[in-house]
């Protein structure tokens, strides 16, 4: 059996007496889309940024591709290469135009020339359909086209996987479907992907797995169909019937 | 029979500017104009200090600023990172110089450095007493540039620090590629201000005394108020430090005006 991508096991974090994660355990394959869902506050966000370790882990271990990330040897720099992370508030430099969003971390990571940068960040862009936006500063682009940039940027470090933060929370409506179809063709090339999402039709028709989180635990999970028709936890139930 | 509010509020006006008016006219018709030219505006003495007050006078005003200004911003730099180290000892340290240098008067500091240090320590400061005195501005000044670019580094957003550690961008690189840049921007605004005060700081170094090349503005207008027994050298100096000051804090409005704009 191969190495999950990430794995996570006994995973607590608590901000100062409150307590967000409560013992979480889970997997995610290589090459597999896990969604997680849940109600605001139910410590999904979190989950995600302590697989970066952009939070600090409380207790438990998580994996990522075999390595220990809580290890305090571990060099953390170079597993955060190779994790991609997406923001709900997309976070490109403001003061950097497109191309250079994409290419400061390829120059001062992968310490690639800087012709060799701006072809990667070419390609990314193109995948993701800015490519004539290179010139642009973030300011002038629109929410979705800022987060396709934010997409493309996270892919130029030829990541092996993929974190979305509600990626799409933070668009208007009518912005979401093209982050989304830049989303599904990463799936179908077969990027691991980990994406806390509100988008029930993202989950059910690109993911592999549905999580579904509550008050700290991971109260559901299983293929996306499954639970998102026939949800068996009550509070899965509650949740589903609120958002659906 | 009550006032309309508009005619009460027209009155009340009328009543503020009679009062300017009545000031203005005793002033006007009280002072002896005649007295005032000969002491204040007298041409002859203006002409004499031509070309000196700005080949010498005001070019050595700048050159002390631009001096205290760079290298207050460099040491500001260096205490405002170490204000935010996760080591405490660096932490305390800036904290005690920044309260320390501000806590002083700036004329103070130069005399210590360019009067007492170098007898204390048998050192020869670059730039005689002068060099000395600007070594001191920058001492005092770093330590108000320090808070301001500390404040200027924490307002750029989380997110931002996130991004770029989640790319694998080390400490260091997020600071100068990422957040340096952003946290300048910030605080353009009252660095500048910063600039205006050194401007006019740069005049208590005529306090430790100057060779004839190294004269300010203000030890210039001394000098000329005591050879032509006449304050007109110094009404001339006053002119020369509000055009090189109000232009920069002219500035100060501009980008202010910008960023507002920025911002929305």
């Amino acid at each position: 059996m191969s190495t999950p991508a990430i794995q996570v096991s006994g995973l607590h974090k608590s901000f100062g007496e409150h307590e967000v994660l409560k013992g979480i355990d889970f997997e995610v394959a290589e090459g597999q889309v896990v969604c997680v869902i849940g109600p605001s506050g139910s410590g999904k966000s979190t989950l995600l940024r302590c697989v970066n370790r952009l939070e600090e882990p409380t207790s438990g271990q998580i994996f990522v591709e075999g390595i220990d990330i809580c290890d305090p040897e571990v060099d953390l720099d170079a597993v955060r290469s190779r994790i991609g992370m997406v923001f709900q508030q997309f976070n490109l430099f403001p003061h950097m135009s497109v191309l250079g969003n994409l290419c400061v971390a390829q120059r001062r990571v992968k310490r690639r020339s800087k012709s060799e940068a701006v072809e990667v960040a070419r390609r990314n862009l193109a995948k993701v359909g800015l490519a004539e936006r290179e010139t642009a500063y973030p300011a002038q682009l629109s929410g979705g086209q800022q987060q396709r940039v934010a997409i493309a940027r996270a892919l130029s470090l030829d990541p092996d996987m993929m974190l979305f933060d509600e990626p799409t929370s933070a668009l208007d409506p009518e912005l979401v479907g093209d982050v989304l179809a830049v989303m599904r063709d990463l799936a179908a090339e077969g990027m691991t992907m980990m994406v806390v999402t509100h988008e029930m039709g993202f989950a059910r028709e690109v993911g592999d797995n549905l999580v579904f989180m509550d008050d700290g635990v991971i109260v559901e999970e299983g293929d996306p169909r499954t639970v998102l028709s026939a949800p068996q936890h009550e509070r899965t139930q509650a949740f589903l019937s609120k958002v659906l | 029979m009550s006032l309309r509010r508009t005619t009460k509020r027209r009155l009340r006006h009328g009543a503020l500017y009679g009062v300017l008016v009545v000031a203005a006219l005793a002033v006007v018709l009280g002072a002896d104009w005649e007295a005032v030219k000969v002491n204040f505006f007298d041409s002859e003495t203006w002409q004499a200090l031509w070309p000196d007050i700005i080949l010498t006078a005001a070019k050595n005003t700048v050159k002390y600023t631009v001096l205290a200004f760079a290298g207050g911003i460099a040491l500001a730099l260096v205490l405002a990172l170490m204000k935010l180290s996760p080591l405490r000892g660096y932490r305390y340290l800036a904290t005690i110089y920044i309260e320390f240098f501000r806590g002083l008067p700036a004329l103070v500091v130069i005399i210590v450095m360019a009067l007492g240090v170098p007898l204390a320590f048998q050192w020869q400061p670059p730039g005689g007493t002068v060099g000395a005195g600007i070594i001191a501005l920058i001492l005092v000044s770093s330590a108000y540039m320090a808070e301001t670019l500390r404040a200027g580094i924490q307002a750029v957003p989380k997110g931002q620090r996130e991004a770029a550690q989640s790319l694998g961008m080390s400490g260091f690189w997020t600071m100068v590629t990422v957040v340096l840049p952003q946290a300048i921007r910030i605080v353009i605004p009252p660095l500048t201000n910063e600039f205006i005060l050194l401007v006019k700081d740069t005049s208590l170094l005529a306090f430790v005394g100057m060779q004839a090349n190294q004269v300010d503005l203000t030890s210039f207008g001394q000098q000329g108020l005591v050879t032509y027994a006449n304050a007109s050298p110094l009404i001339a100096i006053a002119l020369v430090y509000l055009i090189i000051s109000i232009p920069a804090s002219q500035l100060v409005a501009y980008l202010e005006r910008r960023q507002m704009r920025a911002a929305r």
